[in-house]
């Protein structure tokens, strides 16, 4: 198997701790994995986007080429959109549709919708309603990453182990707020699809 | 040993742990910076009492560094690549001194200046220094050569450079771990004068240097990190440098090559081997992430060998860093990109975080250098450079650490009345100080603003050199009292600020002005740890 996902946002939302649940699930099923960050000056409210690839075989490049990867995750609708030229052809756009907009000519968000609802693998889902539903606001990364998880090639208990995982240090009931996030993500999607 | 996932950058810490280091120093810059935070965070370095402080600047850093080598033990040195610009002296005395104990260098390189003002190659300062470069193509390189490198060092009587680019710093890999090797005991050199660079001993040190040049290569041609990979078809062979390597690769499916690759990451270059590639195919293609470095060296200035493509022809662009598309496009390979960016999308330049205390500072120098117009203020390296981008457009200027004091000694000099410096409290401690005294000397009107937020910002937040004391240190350095003032830059403050900066501003003189307010970034975090709740 192989997953090559971007994932996308802006310097502050936190993209990498997608990522890292992710490639937590990814060693537990003993998969290759190489994943890139941005660090530095983008992280003051620029775009950010990671690289992530996970494999059954050992990977060579550190960054995705272009029209080959599998998935986008955006925690940002206009952000999900940067990253159009690197998604293959039966890839999908799993994005948020909250706007994060810390610029001055942030475009007319119906605008970015069509755009996204044009693409015809798209998801588009309103995670920070759907995080406050399931118990925190601030868990809605992870409804993010429930929503693509139908498109990740690793088995759904071994996302949420990874959420355990990443989360288990803080406590329990954090723990469960995120497995109840992941869980609403992937039941939209199921639905939506 | 379960495998590790790490950034390139930590598995060079944990290589120089596991490999008896016992201390490293460093300044913070991306995309260096989290090899010294892995050390902080790391239980074993804290057990084994390794040497974590930051340096004040990367000059101090390497110094240090060749301090601890002088009493015999492994010592490393972490910046980026215009770090080492600031190093330079050190570094470059080193290779003459010698080690003692071994010593790694390393510098980061940002090809396509994601977080910088160039992309110089470090390559070059190893190769007039006469050291060997080890350059990672992966995440388990680069703990290797960090494990592997103190041994190279001692061996060769030299330090040894890791140079590693944005991409491997920052990108995160299963990593396998090695047994630990016990740290050196002190032991002074055996040559007590080894490291006394008068001209006599240093000339015999240089003809000594010189002279272990063919060691290096003998290492370089039997280094596990160099290697020769056969393939069928001899029209092309392929050099590929560091992490060049993986994208070549990525383009082959199954990894099988079908020409002849040469993956170079352990210099100077190998001679035999790259013979053999030159003299068995009609051309050859060099891949390297940075300058043409081994390109010019092949294809020498008259160019009248077999041709060699990369940068210098155009097969590969001149500037910016390597991906593996690039890569495709000199192999003459077909891309298929997915579909275009919509018109939609706009820029997202990074900005100044919503409260930030610089912002405070640059809304009310903006409303005073409405009085005497735009273009005389000089600016440095941190988070308040972005105040060059809209709302602000603030500064003019941001060329190294500390040349907006100095730059604006100079423009008073020229005539521009007053000029104005904003420079950070880190920064300023960095390389801000010695320009100071220069203004002090001769009363330079101009105004200092050095906006501490106590911390170093850009780069996430570490230990800021002289927490506290920027006004003391200003009043030492010679500073009137009179003209030296601390503000706090809050909205509620603006008019009194703005009242502050003017007078200053139209006084004939040098005036240091300190807005002091935490950065909020890790005032935030602070309060949330204090909470201890998170969710990151």
């Amino acid at each position: 198997m192989k997953s090559d996902i971007i994932l996308g946002g802006v310097g502050g939302q936190g993209i990498l701790s997608i990522a890292a649940a992710i490639g937590l699930a990814a060693l537990k099923n003993n998969l290759h994995l190489k994943q890139s960050e941005v660090h530095g000056m983008s992280q003051r409210g620029g775009d950010v986007q990671s690289h992530l690839r996970i494999s059954s075989k050992p990977i060579a490049s550190d960054l995705i080429p272009k029209g080959k990867a599998d998935l986008i995750i955006s925690v940002e609708p206009m952000e999900g959109l940067r990253y159009l030229p690197f998604l293959s052809n039966d890839g999908w756009l799993v994005t948020n549709i909250t706007p994060f907009n810390n610029i001055t000519d942030y475009p007319n968000i119906d605008d970015i919708m069509k755009q996204i609802k044009a693409f015809p693998n798209h998801i588009a889902i309103d995670a920070d309603t759907i995080a406050k539903a399931a118990g925190s606001s601030r868990s809605s990364n992870i409804v993010m990453l429930g929503a693509a998880s139908p498109f990740i090639d690793i088995p759904y208990e071994k996302l949420e182990e990874g959420i355990r995982q990443l989360f288990g240090k803080k406590g329990e009931e954090l723990v469960n707020t995120n497995l109840k996030a992941l869980k609403a993500g992937r039941e939209f999607t199921e639905k939506n699809r | 040993m379960e495998k590790l996932l790490l950034l390139g950058d930590e598995a060079i810490a944990q290589g120089a742990i596991d490999g008896g280091m016992s201390g490293i120093y460093a300044y913070p810059g991306t995309p260096s910076t989290e090899i010294m935070e892995f050390v902080h965070g790391s239980k074993i370095a804290e057990e084994l009492n390794i040497h974590r402080l930051w340096s004040t600047n990367e000059k101090t850093a390497m110094e240090s560094a060749l301090g601890m080598s002088y009493a015999g033990k492994r010592s490393m040195v972490c910046f980026k690549h215009v770090g080492l610009n600031v190093a330079a002296d050190a570094f470059v005395n080193a290779s003459i001194t010698g080690v003692n104990g071994g010593v790694i260098v390393v510098s980061a390189d940002d090809p396509s200046m994601h977080s910088s003002q160039n992309e110089q190659d470090s390559r070059f300062y190893a190769k007039f220094t006469l050291i060997p470069i080890l350059e990672p193509s992966n995440q388990q390189e680069a703990y290797d050569m960090a494990y592997y490198g103190f041994e190279l060092s001692e061996m060769l009587n030299v330090p040894v450079m890791l140079r590693i680019t944005t991409r491997l710093a920052h990108s995160r890999a299963g990593v396998q771990r090695k047994d630990m090797k016990k740290q050196n005991q002190l032991r002074l050199p055996s040559d007590p004068r080894q490291f006394v660079l008068l001209p006599a001993i240093a000339r015999k040190n240089y003809k000594k240097l010189l002279g272990m040049q063919p060691a290096m290569e003998v290492e370089s041609e039997k280094s596990p990190f160099n290697q020769y990979i056969d393939g069928a078809n001899k029209k092309l062979g392929i050099i590929a440098a560091g992490l060049a390597f993986n994208y070549l690769m990525e383009n082959y499916d199954n990894g099988k090559n079908p020409n002849p690759i040469l993956k170079l990451s352990q210099y100077p270059l190998p001679e035999k081997q790259v013979a053999k590639l030159y003299n068995e195919c009609d051309s050859i293609l060099v891949l390297e992430d940075g300058a043409p470095l081994i390109e010019e060296m092949l294809k020498g200035f008259l160019n009248l060998g077999k041709p060699i493509h990369g940068r210098l022809d155009g097969a590969v662009p001149r500037d910016g860093e390597l991906n593996p598309n690039i890569v495709a496009k000199a192999l003459g390979m077909e891309i298929h990109e997915g579909q275009d960016v919509p018109d939609v999308v706009k820029n997202r330049p990074p900005s100044l975080c919503q409260g930030c205390g610089h912002s405070d500072v640059f809304l009310a120098l903006n409303e005073v250098l409405l009085e005497y117009g735009a273009g005389r203020v000089f600016s440095d390296i941190g988070c308040y450079t972005l105040a060059a981008l809209p709302p602000y457009n603030s500064i003019n200027s941001c060329v190294d650490m500390g040349a907006s004091i100095t730059m604006a000694i100079g423009a008073a000099d020229a005539g521009l009345v007053p000029a104005v410096s904003v420079i950070g409290d880190s920064t300023f401690t960095h390389s801000g100080m010695t320009g100071l005294l220069d203004a002090v000397n001769k009363n330079s009107p101009i105004t200092v603003i050095i906006s501490d937020n106590s911390t170093t910002g850009m780069t996430g937040g570490q230990t800021s050199a002289a927490h506290g004391r920027i006004y003391d240190i200003c009043k030492g350095i010679g500073v009137d009292p009179e003209h030296l003032k601390i503000l706090t830059p809050l909205k509620k403050n603006h008019e009194e600020n703005v009242k502050i900066l003017r007078e200053e501003l139209s006084y004939n003189g040098l005036s240091v002005l300190i807005p002091t307010r935490e950065c909020i970034q890790t005032f935030a975090r602070r309060k949330r740890s204090e909470k201890g709740e998170s969710n990151e």
